[in-house]
């Protein structure tokens, strides 16, 4: 394709993009690095039911018009991304220097918001995508193999956790996980522990996390092995019939190989996915003890006062930071391989 | 408290009538969208809302128990995404620190003449907010449970983690004790609880400097630590409502909830074994101190000042009619303490009038606690899992709301 024409081709898109992600991020960023305006406090009378006192109060008309003259609110410059609350390298120059083993140093960093958080994102991210993959493809495998009239409505059974709304998928096994629910109790009749409670310890919580985190994703990658199947040659598979090939040989030398770039195309959308998880910590009531980059985002929009605007948007852009990191390996190898097959 | 108590006592001695002013009721112009939390007295208010706007009124009503988070964003927006929420001295403060709510003075001047006057809840000189109840936590135990053991009603905490380990020793039940420790707004509730009654401070006089890694915060955490060894072992996860299920099923004998609660506890659904066998009881007091360990609410509503002059009418008229509705308050006596002229309190008003009286403090309305509350909130879970000590968990309540104070601009 001529430059041009692919300069035309790709211009809509493009420029939807750059509209609809590239500037949300931009004034992200620009968002970040300001704080809320001075709040200038007064002390007024106050009535309830209860009686008067004098207590004290935000000053709305001098708050307003510090408000009117800086909109964007006080520039902090990157003050936001160095707080506690994000990298909090003060807290962490503090623990390096007084922390005589590096176990004390790493409760002292676990111990911090930000990095709580990243311990759970990553743990979540890498326990569940390589289950996702091997499980998505031995499901693609055995649905292709069954008979055409029971296909259809086994691919639907098996895409239904990934139709259910995450948060309603996780709401319905929270309650099934109750200790009086149908799954929670018989879990303490496997364990033969009365006490045995799938909410109330942080490792249990975290495994039930990665549990639902593999049942929800596992039909997208079914689906996008499920596809990649159809198009296997089949060629080969017959030469390999002829020759004696078990079905693991063929699977394994021909099967395998043809679908190595869909498995790094799913990688690389669950570990994006996965880096951006929120919905089973809501639904599981989990945000005491896993929250995520996102939830961190969430928190600090829905809390019980004022929208934590700059706080939000450092968080944002450390996000959008990792979901690079994370997935610099998958591109270099899937840029290498664009390279020699040219 | 003077007031409170005043209002509750001789509230049934006067029953005026709509003497001058306009009736509120029959609205017509106007929508009404209206933001409210979930609980079973707010859904029998809202029921007289709707009724004395009438049929023809544009209304509706969003009960969420997340309102608390909803509120700041739903009314910045302009228009505002509702032209009333139902407010508590918890979240009226948040709400005036953005300006989101107008002064009502001259609605109250047109259709307030039933109103009383510790009903109205002004802040320096202007009405902000009509108040229709008060609102508590204190203890409710299952009172043949207590007398087979031979237990009398704890009047301390002391008493009852002594109480729900003699209920646990004897078998009758595995986690006896319940309160709503759900991670998030409740376990930050039942902090200031104990904090406040163990005779704490928030803040440093006058300034919005934290200050509760203290003795009294070690020793506050400590009780909670304790109560959460006798509850079920996912207090994390149970909010009010799920601790009232829990005491519906017949789980639990001694919880720690909202007065409130009556509503839905003793009502004609359920087991009415469990109703009838259920008694409450004032506030405990904690740590030898003499207040008990609660917080005095009222509930009341406010009008959204990014709505317009004719929605605003519309919502105070209808809200009005509700929070001056003697009718609704003498049918339903126990739903909660009503703030409404005329109304004569049922039998589960004690507990509330009891802590009024023994000092305990309403919830503090500082501009900064809901910043506070939020930090309590997440940073105290590790502590009750026993990962954590308490010194520790209090230095991360302070750093968390240190960072939060600043980048809001209180410090």
């Amino acid at each position: 394709m001529p430059h041009r024409t692919f300069f035309w081709f790709f211009f809509p898109s493009g420029l939807a993009m750059l509209m609809f992600i590239g500037l949300p991020i931009i004034s992200s960023f620009f968002q970040s690095l300001h704080i809320e305006p001075e709040q200038i406090l007064m002390e007024v009378e106050k009535c309830d039911p209860f009686g008067c006192k004098t207590e004290t109060k935000v000053d709305i008309e001098a708050t307003n018009k510090l408000q009117e003259e800086q909109p964007l609110g006080r520039f902090n410059g990157l003050g936001t991304y160095g707080d506690r609350n994000h990298l909090a390298f003060d807290e962490i120059k503090e623990a390096w220097t007084n922390s005589s083993s590096i176990a004390e140093f790493t409760d002292i960093l676990l111990n911090l918001p930000f990095y709580k958080a990243l311990l759970f994102t990553l743990t979540f991210c890498f326990a569940v995508t390589p289950p996702v993959v091997v499980l998505g493809f031995i499901v693609a495998l055995s649905v292709n193999t069954i008979t055409k009239s029971l296909k259809g409505p086994t691919i639907f059974g098996v895409i239904l956790p990934m139709i259910v709304t995450p948060l309603i998928g996780s709401l319905v096994l929270f309650w099934m996980i109750d200790a009086k629910g149908i799954l929670g109790s018989f879990i303490q009749f496997l364990f033969d522990d009365p006490n045995l409670s799938l909410k109330s310890s942080s490792q249990l919580t975290w495994i039930t996390l990665i549990i639902y985190g593999i049942w929800h994703n596992t039909p997208f990658a079914f689906v996008v092995f499920y596809a990649a199947l159809q198009t296997v040659p089949q060629d080969p598979i017959e030469a390999a019939i002829i020759d004696g090939a078990s079905r693991y040989e063929r699977v394994r030398h021909i099967v395998i190989p043809h679908l190595y770039p869909v498995a790094t195309f799913i990688i690389l959308i669950c570990l994006m996915d996965n880096f951006r998880v929120l919905e089973p910590i809501i639904g599981f009531a989990a945000e005491g003890v896993a929250q995520s980059l996102s939830w961190m985002i969430y928190n600090d929009l829905r809390s019980e006062n004022k929208m934590l605007f700059g706080s939000a948007g450092a968080t944002s852009m450390l996000t959008i930071i990792g979901v690079a990191i994370l997935l610099t390996p998958v591109l270099i190898r899937t840029w290498r391989e664009f390279r020699t097959e040219r | 408290m003077k007031k409170l108590l005043i209002a509750l006592l001789f509230s049934f001695v006067s029953t005026s009538a709509f003497a001058g002013g306009h009736s509120p009721c029959g609205v017509t112009d106007g929508s009404i969208k209206i933001l409210a939390n979930e609980f079973t007295t707010y859904r029998i208010f809202m029921d007289e809302v709707k009724s004395c706007a009438g049929p023809s009124a544009d209304f509706s009503v969003t009960h969420s128990v997340d309102h608390n988070k909803l509120q700041v964003a739903a009314l910045s927006a302009n228009p505002a995404e509702f032209s009333a929420k139902l407010v508590t001295n918890g979240s009226i403060t948040t709400l005036m620190n953005d300006n989101l709510i107008r002064p009502l003075d001259d609605l109250v001047a047109k259709y307030g003449s039933a109103l009383q006057d510790n009903q109205k809840i002004m802040i320096d000189g202007k009405i902000y907010a009509i108040a229709f109840m008060a609102n508590a936590q204190h203890l409710w135990y299952r009172e043949s449970i207590l007398n087979d053991l031979g237990i009398a009603v704890p009047s301390t905490y002391e008493e009852v983690i002594a109480a729900a380990e003699k209920i646990k020793a004897s078998g009758k039940m595995a986690n006896p004790y319940a309160g709503a420790f759900k991670s998030g707004w409740n376990l930050g509730q039942e902090f200031v609880n104990m904090y406040l009654g163990h005779g704490g401070d928030f803040f440093k006089a006058g300034t919005a400097e934290v200050s509760v890694n203290n003795a009294n915060g070690v020793a506050a955490l400590n009780m909670l630590k304790r109560l959460t060894e006798v509850s079920n072992p996912d207090f994390l996860t149970q909010d009010t409502n799920a601790v009232k299920e829990e005491w519906e099923s017949g789980n639990v004998a001694l919880m720690h909830i909202w007065n409130s609660g009556a509503a839905s506890l003793l009502d004609d659904e359920g087991d009415q074994m469990i109703k009838a066998d259920t008694r409450l009881a004032p506030s405990p007091s904690v740590g030898g101190g003499m207040k008990p360990a609660t917080t005095l609410w009222w509930d009341g509503f406010g009008i959204a000042t990014n709505t317009s002059d004719e929605n605003a009418e519309a919502s105070f008229r209808a809200l009005l009619g509700a929070a001056t509705s003697t009718e609704m308050a003498n049918a339903n006596p126990n739903a909660t303490i009503w703030l409404i002229d005329g109304y004569s309190p049922g039998d589960t008003a004690g507990p509330v009038v009891d802590a009024a009286n023994r000092g305990a403090t309403p919830y503090p309305s500082l501009p900064y606690m809901s910043l506070l509350h939020g930090a309590l909130s997440t940073e105290l879970v590790e502590f009750l899992q026993g990962n954590e000590s308490a010194e520790k968990a209090l230095a991360d309540v302070e750093a968390a709301y240190v960072a939060k104070a600043t980048e809001q601009g209180f410090l």
